[in-house]
């Protein structure tokens, strides 16, 4: 059985009156990646700052390395680190002397610091840099560099919180490698992410949480398997044109494209099919897929999240 | 974790500070630029003895440069989104108020110490014994000062706290005996006096000079070194109160 290195036990917070997580649960292993999904306002970052111990829980308990939070948070510190929401390096500092910072804080030797700093500069493209004030990097320099600074005290335990978000493809390509090696190197990540291609392509499991409450934890393939009863089509017809009522089931019009969710695939094609040549029009594409994730995230926070 | 261990961390963040803050615009403003006008405000016009100016230039120096730095720090990280991480890694938020106030101390040491052997230099009488101690233990309550200043409210607008913290200074400032000694004082302006720090250190000084002062000398070591205390722990308790705040 493998070893829980997270266990969260009815989790609430409470700001003033506002319920902002509602009794949660859940806990999180050894060497996997964890991804907890949810809309913004959803609870994400309360729960990864209670998991932190910024954050006290009004009430429930949280165990890290099964160390009880309350008790051992700075134990605790020394083996985890986090990247927050916001690319947060000092601006008036140098790539290097963030990094420099960092391990002092972590209680490292300079010459440790020195060595571990470059390995992660260049591993993170930013080596040519180091010298350089952080006020002059782009988000998504900042973004790698404040991944650098977790990783440079090489921690067991990595809380990430919306690591590629706002990110350009090249970073999120890097940081979402630079996620998978660490996993294979034995770590685990706890990920806050509303990104649903981030989770699928690097969660082991997710927790998908909506207004404070847990809605569903396990592997993204099993909670796809949720929307599994209905399928997706999507197609596109030229010129575009389409009557929404010709359809049963939930509809989404994007750009040229129809998408139609519905558990009677045969019976949809052979509509959409004669509407095309009722209307004289072409049809220049027509898939059937199964949900996505992101699909199944829709239909169990509701669009009105979005 | 050790306390030593938590110690080393501190300097880590007061070579932080130093580096950021030091030379900040409200800092440079407040802590160099704006005793020095003010002490020459006070002079001109003004026919009074060389130990008497010393002293009121050296309380000034040590009041407005150890609490230039302190007060904005912390709201400063709030806006930047650099305090949650420092406060996510392996050191209590004891370590890291320990650390601010040591930056607010090291940066009143370096002002002090070249005004003093300026002027100590240009000829002053000062007993060394007496001033030294005065002016390190003088610093190090101001210093503790700004750690309460920025306690509360727990806003991330720097602005705010410099605001809040100048009215302290300034109110402080008029009631110490530094522009009026205070034996000329009314007596309820001399009660009054009893509960600002900067009344003990100009006394102390005062002694350094002239070996006279308006309460005995260990009166005033004593005070200020109760001062320092009281204004540490409470400003860590506020800020340990008010941190969910600062999140929400």
């Amino acid at each position: 059985m493998s070893v829980e290195i997270i266990k969260a036990e009815h989790l609430k917070k409470y700001y003033g009156n506002f319920l902002a997580v509602n009794d949660i649960s859940f806990s999180v292993h050894k060497g996997e990646i964890f991804g907890f999904l949810g809309p913004n306002g959803a609870g994400k970052t309360t729960t990864i700052r209670m998991l932190t111990g910024i954050l006290n829980p009004s009430s429930g308990r949280i165990e890290v390395f099964g160390m009880d939070m309350k008790k051992h948070k700075i134990d605790i510190r020394e083996r985890t680190d986090i990247v927050p929401e916001m690319a947060n390096p000092y601006i008036d500092l140098s790539a290097m002397r963030n990094l420099r910072l960092m391990g002092r804080l972590y209680g490292m030797k300079g010459r440790e610091i020195e060595k571990r700093s470059i390995e992660l500069l260049k591993l993170f493209n930013l080596y040519e840099k180091k010298d350089t004030k952080v006020r002059g990097f782009s988000k998504g320099m900042k973004q790698r560099l404040s991944l650098a600074m977790a990783m440079l005290p090489d921690p067991e335990l990595l809380f990430l919180d919306e690591p590629t978000s706002g990110l350009d493809v090249m970073s999120a390509r890097l940081i979402k490698r630079i996620i998978r090696e660490e996993q294979k190197k034995g770590k685990t990540i706890f990920m806050n992410t509303h990104n649903m291609q981030d989770a699928n392509e690097l969660c082991n499991r997710v927790a998908i949480i909506n207004h404070g409450k847990l809605i569903a934890i396990d592997t993204p393939e099993k909670i796809k398997e949720i929307g599994a009863k209905s399928n997706v089509i999507e197609f596109s017809l030229s010129p575009f044109k389409f009557e929404g009522g010709i359809v049963e089931g939930r509809v989404e019009i994007l750009g040229d494209k129809v998408k139609v969710y519905t558990g009677e695939v045969d019976e949809t094609i052979k509509k959409i099919v004669n509407y095309a040549e009722r209307e004289n029009l072409k049809i220049i594409s027509l898939n059937v897929e199964k949900p996505s994730l992101e699909d199944v995230f829709m239909a169990l926070v509701g669009e009105k999240n979005e | 974790m050790s306390k030593l261990s938590q110690f080393s961390r501190s300097l880590a963040i007061v070579k932080k500070d130093m580096l950021i803050f030091y030379l900040k615009g409200p800092v440079v403003i407040m802590g160099l630029l704006f005793p020095f006008f003010l002490f020459g405000a006070f002079l001109i016009g003004r026919d009074l003895s060389h130990e008497y100016l010393f002293v009121a230039l050296i309380a000034m120096t040590a009041f407005f440069t150890s609490t230039a730095v302190g007060p904005t720090i912390i709201p400063w990280e709030a806006r930047s989104k650099t305090f949650e991480r420092l406060i996510s890694s392996p050191v209590s938020i004891t370590t890291v108020l320990f650390g601010d106030m040591q930056a607010s101390f090291y940066f009143g040491i370096i002002i002090t110490s070249f005004i003093s052997l300026t002027a100590i230099f240009l000829g002053i009488g000062v007993n060394l014994l007496i001033f030294i101690p005065v002016v390190l233990l003088s610093i190090l309550t101001f210093s503790a000062m700004t750690i309460l200043m920025s306690s509360y409210p727990p806003t991330d607008v720097p602005a705010d706290v410099m605001m809040l913290s100048s009215l302290v200074k300034f109110t402080l400032l008029f009631i110490s005996g530094i522009f009026v000694p205070l034996e000329k004082l009314p007596w309820y302006a001399r009660a009054v006096s009893a509960i600002s720090p900067l009344t003990y250190m100009v006394d102390a000084l005062r002694y350094s000079v002239s070996m006279r002062g308006y309460f005995p000398l260990w009166l005033d070591l004593i005070a200020l070194l109760l001062f320092s205390l009281i204004f540490f722990f409470s400003g860590v308790f506020i800020h340990k109160r008010v941190l969910e705040k600062r999140f929400t």
